[in-house]
């Protein structure tokens, strides 16, 4: 059987090709980059896949706030013909053990949607946000991550630490209250946090933390860990050249991006086989 | 019905928004407020229950976690003022178009055409101003009078039950739609000339009789009577052949005849500037090349040359300078959107992967009074700069390089140059990608945007001095994910071979798009009425010439149709038939099925007389500059780096994104703390393939001042020299030429006309030497010719500007070299000799002078050290490298120092150079074709070997630590410093 995963595009996404190379890289057997039409005109199915990829972009503009016009979208958009919500549709994939990745505005979609940190399997109630850096600017920078080794996120299985670029205006996680991080603490869902170039303590100082994010968090997961969101852009780092210092450095010919894709693969592989 | 959804921050959220406001007030006002903050109010023009407007706003307007919301009710409170700024009726709102699509999902129902919503935002200020800063702080801040409308409300007079009556911005409906003008050319000059002043059409006399005449044929006459016209030319007809022959679409400078005197007074008559100088270098060189790579070339939208056996690129660079004078952010935004619908029209159509942009502006510090209907130039640099980031980031197009060149002479008019590029694959569907065909009976289809009155005149109006009544309309608001959901439709389209040809409309509109793509067929009938409005009441000449924005034409064969409309609305996209291509030899109009144009093509396109100018060269004399060079040079280089177009542009280059789309090879900012000035970019568009895409560029308007002949030859060189630095083949790489020019024509208003039309020849003499000398052949271009101020007594014009952009190939990115010196130990290189060219140079700028000796280009000896300095970096021989340009020596060398956060030894009495006994003009000369190259010591022989024949010379060595000493023509230290310190003086200028 093959390891299948999907890549939504449209409505103003706008790395899906990245996300798409990464997963073949990673080793999915069938990668589909599939616009959001034809999964609303019943052509393509999120059940036929095991890892759903909700790429960067700009959904809709960001015009009422990050992914929030789409997060709206997926939740009252209905299959032509069925009567079946999209959304459901997103629920079932999770509910068959699929895996999740969103990235940038992908996470932003699924924080807003409520699918992170979906605290007791409750995907649809939202808990935290992203909102515009404290700066006040878009940037485009490269971060130190540090990964929390205890969380349950499949993705960053084996991996301690990462260096990958942020491109965002909108990446400031904020949660509804005090209750809310204990619990992304306590659950071990914040899987990584901005550091200085030592990759050690998690900072709040700009630029190392580029957008103000509580508790410096860049990537959180749900309980499960196979639903999995993060600022930084793992799909912009899939080869050396594409780091900053590349000329300086020596450095593997695989770009560090690639390892959270191997590990979807790899758990796809192991699990849902 | 009109509901008033207000939603703000929670009070514990920060608003960062509020605190750039806040910030700014003080910056820039000198106004000290205690808190600024932001609510975002939607204004529904449709009957909505309490109960559905709660599911809106707690749906898709409000974020529960920060925010909270009021309806109908407002939600500010604690302040001393509420500025409430909205759009003008018309003006393009991009968020209040997404809460319409957001309203009808909640809802389950489309809303009716007429049933709106508006956004705008209050800005509330708590804090002890007057109303007169206020109002200051709306315009001169806030709100762009020319699009946007604000209220300004104390809280004396605020009424919390009510809030602010706003008035709704509908657009007025007036009954006059499908109403026809027709105007009567038999009259006297003056009166044609009064018909061409009044309707903004930018003819001239020759020209408006070009119109009279044609009307008079008898033979005309008779043709017309069949279609239900006369003898006199509709409002329709007038309107599309003045935007038809407008100098923006016709290049009638450029194409003219040219009267040239040189300095010695002998005279020299060119047919056209393009044809002897622009297309003759290009195919000049396509005949030289051993394989012509060249595929499409000044046909189309933009040129196209092969990037490999399978793909091809695309490159186009275009200007939107009087847009942007009036409103930077919508100007700069439909700019690079604009420019992106250039590659995207090119052949089938390109997929597009970069962006570049550059441009030219007053000093952001300038502090003199400013003359009528100017906006400041710190205004206009941010508001240009959020429009290249909203157009490029929300487009998914990375912006991989440009620049940003300062002069107060750009006070007059701001250059902006928005660039695109893009891949295709080298056959669809059995056809040369890089073609287009048209058959009689394709329909043709507009797809994208709707049309309102937005762009009007912006063909005509580009093509005059900004004056008093320049026309609001000709500004437009981009709107880049419309425009997403269509590239993304159209690609698939493509690639279902659904359509045969494809083309923008931008300036002109339909008129243009149709009236070009008419050309292949032979004619087409065209029936405005099936055109989708974005409001009633447009008149069909409006409907024609709207330049609204996010709009692709095509044409599409009757077979494909059907499935070409599907796609189109399964993908949310609308796309429309308005009409059919056709053989008759006639630009034929419809409104309503009674014909309100009908032209012969051949007048339609070709009818235009030419222009004839004349041009007269005298040698500028500027002072001679005297003063003593100065024994420390330290303090001049400090000073030099902290100049504005030296100083780091970090802050502006980091809001853009550069790296989306995962090919990002060399950034913009490179270097062991991120943030060296990289001399070009490097991408990889294939992501399983080790090809780069090179693209760089040279301006260097300073130059002109003294000889645009050398300017022009400077920045090909400069463009050239750049895209070499970081690994570029220097046999695969093609330009793209951007003139802008101040008024070239002689009147009473423009005495000085035949001295800037000389200028525009000699430039042009240049890019024929030069792009003909390095091979380097021109494939697309533009040229922006009125770049005027004119209000009252005063007169700004631009310096003469020319952009020269490179596109090329990298065969293998693990090869590119970046400008940081890497390792202690390494050795420094000079390459090329330097001359004492101090005329236009920085250096001279700062120290008040202009001086005479330019630097100029030794083609034939630049070209061979380019190949040389290639084959060096194939066999990886190069450890860093950085252009000497701005600032010359002393400056390339500070930034590779500090790049790579390092310091340097060097010695001046090593340099190659001629003719110099000073050191300050060895180190700031801005000589072309230099480069400082480091070189690990293992590959010195190695070095030497590949450049031999060629002009280096070892001048100094990288330390370890941060010291950077040079020696000087004396012997002794001219500058000691700290390559950190001189880091922090370098990126202190524009860190805003």
């Amino acid at each position: 059987m093959k390891t299948k995963a999907i890549v939504i595009s449209g409505n103003g996404t706008n790395c899906e090709m990245e996300m798409a190379y990464a997963c073949e890289l990673g080793g999915f057997d069938q990668v589909d980059i599939v616009h959001i039409s034809e999964l609303l005109y019943g052509e393509k199915k999120l059940n036929d896949y095991h890892f759903l990829n909700l790429p960067g972009g700009f959904l809709d503009g960001d015009d009422l706030g990050s992914a929030k016009a789409n997060a709206n979208r997926i939740k009252h958009a209905v299959i032509n013909n069925t009567g079946e919500l999209l959304f459901d549709h997103f629920l079932q994939f999770i509910q068959q053990g699929g895996l999740i990745l969103g990235v940038c505005n992908g996470f932003q979609l699924m924080v807003k949607l409520g699918l992170l940190p979906g605290f007791d399997q409750e995907y649809t109630v939202q808990r935290a946000t992203l909102t515009f850096n404290d700066s006040g600017r878009f940037e485009d920078r490269w971060v130190y991550l540090k990964i929390n080794e205890a969380s349950p996120c499949v993705f960053t299985r084996g991996i301690e630490k990462i260096y990958l670029p942020v491109r965002h205006g909108e990446g400031k996680f904020v949660v509804e209250n005090e209750g809310v991080l204990k619990k992304l603490h306590s659950h071990a869902q914040i899987v990584m946090r901005y550091t200085r170039t030592d990759y050690k303590e998690a900072t709040g100082d700009y630029p190392f933390n580029p957008n103000g994010s509580v508790d410096a968090i860049a990537g959180v997961c749900d309980e499960s860990g196979r639903m999995f969101g993060m600022m930084p852009h793992p799909e912009g780092y899939l080869h050396y050249s594409n780091h900053p210092r590349w000329t300086r450095e020596r450095l593997p010919e695989e770009g560090a991006g690639v390892s959270i894709f191997r590990n979807a693969a790899r758990y796809v592989r192991h699990t849902l086989l | 019905m009109v509901h008033r959804i207000e939603v703000g921050f929670k009070p514990s959220v920060r608003d960062a928004w509020g605190e750039k406001v806040k910030g700014k007030m003080w910056d820039d006002f000198h106004c000290r407020v205690d808190r600024v903050q932001r609510i975002d109010v939607y204004t529904l023009d449709m009957v909505l229950s309490f109960d559905e407007l709660k599911r809106i706003a707690e749906g898709p307007f409000v974020d529960p976690i920060i925010q909270h919301y009021a309806i109908d009710k407002p939600l500010a409170r604690d302040f001393d003022w509420i500025i409430e700024i909205g759009f003008r009726p018309g003006v393009t709102d991009n968020v209040g178009r997404t809460s319409r699509e957001a309203l009808a999902l909640v809802l389950g129902k489309t809303p009716q055409d007429e049933e709106k919503v508006y956004t705008s935002k209050q800005c509330i200020i708590q804090g002890d101003l007057s109303r007169k800063e206020v109002e200051t702080i709306s315009t001169g801040l806030l709100a762009n009078e020319l699009i946007e409308r604000f209220t300004i409300v104390h809280k004396s007079e605020w009424d919390p039950s009510r809030g602010i009556d706003i008035p709704v911005p509908r657009v007025k409906e007036n009954n006059l739609s499908g109403e026809v003008a027709e105007v009567d050319l038999n009259v006297t000059d003056e009166e044609l000339m009064e018909i061409s002043q009044k309707g903004v059409l930018a003819l001239n006399l020759n020209e408006m009789k070009a119109l009279q005449n044609y009307i008079r044929d008898e033979t005309v006459t008779n043709k017309r009577r069949e279609v239900g016209l006369g003898e006199r030319l509709t409002d329709v007809e007038i309107e599309a052949l003045a935007q038809t022959w407008s100098e923006h679409c016709k290049h009638k400078i450029f194409n003219g005849i040219i009267h040239y005197q040189d300095e010695e007074g002998t005279e020299r008559v060119i047919e056209s500037l393009f044809d002897t100088f622009i297309r003759a270098s290009t195919e000049k060189i396509r005949a030289d090349l051993p394989e012509d790579w060249c595929l499409s070339v000044f046909v189309d939208n933009a040129g196209v040359i092969a990037f490999n056996r399978d793909y091809s690129l695309v490159f186009k660079v275009e200007t939107h300078n009087s847009p942007s004078a009036l409103d930077p952010y919508g100007g700069a935004l439909t700019g690079i959107v604009g420019v992106n619908r250039d590659p995207f029209g090119t052949g089938k159509g390109s997929k597009l992967i970069f962006n570049t942009d550059v441009f030219c502006f007053a000093s952001p510090f300038y502090s003199d009074p400013l003359p009528p209907r100017l906006l400041h130039p710190k205004r206009i640099y941010e508001g240009v700069r959020e429009g290249v980031e909203h157009g490029g980031n929300k487009s998914g197009i990375p912006t991989v390089n440009g620049s940003i060149v300062f002069d107060d002479r750009f006070l007059g008019k701001p250059l902006v140059y928005c660039g695109t590029g893009g891949i295709m694959p080298r056959m669809l569907g059995g056809k040369p990608s890089h073609t287009k065909n048209i058959s009689p009976g394709d329909f043709i289809v507009m797809t994208g945007g709707r049309i309102g009155k937005d762009g009007i005149h912006g063909a005509t109006f580009s093509s005059e001095e900004l004056h008093e009544d320049s026309p609001a309309t000709a500004v437009q608001i981009g709107d880049p994910i419309t425009q997403k959901r269509m590239t993304d439709f159209l690609l698939h389209a493509r690639d279902a071979h659904l359509y045969d040809c494809i083309t923008d409309n931008g300036a002109g509109g339909l008129s243009s798009s149709v009236g070009e793509m008419a050309e292949k067929s032979g004619g087409c009938e065209l029936h405005l009425e099936k055109a989708p409005l974005k409001y009633t009441g447009l008149k069909p000449w409006e409907i024609l010439l709207s330049e609204a924005q996010e709009r692709m034409t095509l044409a599409v064969s009757p077979q494909k149709i059907n499935a070409f409309l599907a796609l189109a609305e399964k993908m949310n996209v609308e796309a429309t038939v308005l009409g059919t291509f056709t053989d008759s030899g006639m630009f034929h109009v419809l409104y309503d099925g009674r014909t309100v144009a009908c032209l012969d093509m051949t007048f339609f396109h070709q009818g235009v007389p030419p222009l004839t100018m004349e041009a007269r060269w005298k040698v500028p004399q500027h002072e001679e500059p005297h003063f003593d060079s100065p024994r420390d040079l330290t303090p001049s280089l400090q000073k030099m780096l902290a100049r504005l177009n030296i100083c780091s542009k970090e802050s502006v280059i980091r809001q853009y994104d550069h790296e989306v789309q995962g090919g990002s090879v060399v950034k913009p900012l490179v270097g062991v703390c991120d943030d060296g000035p990289s001399d070009a970019a490097v991408i990889r568009p294939l992501l399983e393939s080790m090809e780069g895409v090179v693209v760089s560029h040279g301006i260097c308007p300073r130059y002109g001042d003294i000889d645009t002949y050398h300017m022009m030859a400077c920045a090909i060189d400069e463009a050239l020299r750049n895209y070499c630095a970081v690994g570029g083949n220097p046999n695969h790489v093609a330009g793209i030429d951007n003139f802008c020019w101040c008024d070239p024509i002689a009147s009473d208003k423009n005495p000085d006309g035949e001295y800037k039309l000389a200028q525009l020849v000699r430039a042009n003499m240049a890019l024929y030497d030069y792009t003909t000398c390095f091979a380097v052949p021109c494939i697309s271009g533009k040229d922006s010719m009125k770049n005027d101020y004119r209000i009252g007594d005063k007169k700004i014009s631009i310096p003469p500007t020319v952009l020269f952009s490179v596109m090329g190939k990298v065969d293998d990115i693990r090869k590119a070299v970046t400008m940081d010196v890497k390792q202690p130990g390494d050795v420094i290189y000079m390459l090329g000799t330097t001359y004492d060219q101090l005329g236009g140079s920085e250096y001279y700028a700062s120290l008040g002078w202009v001086g005479n000796g330019v630097p100029t280009v030794d083609g034939p000896r630049a070209k061979g050290l380019y190949q040389a300095l290639n084959r060096a970096m194939n066999l990886e021989l190069v450890a860093s490298c950085h252009d000497c340009s701005d600032g010359g020596l002393g400056v390339a060398l500070a930034e590779s120092a500090f790049a790579g956060g390092l310091g340097v030894a060097v010695d001046l009495r090593k340099v190659p150079a001629e003719g110099i006994a000073r050191d300050d003009t060895l180190f700031y000369s801005e000589s072309a074709s230099r480069f400082i190259v480091t070189v690990s010591p293992s590959n010195k022989e190695a070095f030497h070997d590949t450049m031999k024949g060629h002009t280096i010379a070892e001048i100094g060595s990288v330390v370890a630590d941060s010291t950077f000493t040079v020696v000087g023509l004396q012997g002794t230290a001219v500058v000691k410093a700290d390559s950190n310190e001189l880091r922090d003086v370098w990126k202190r200028t524009l860190a805003f």
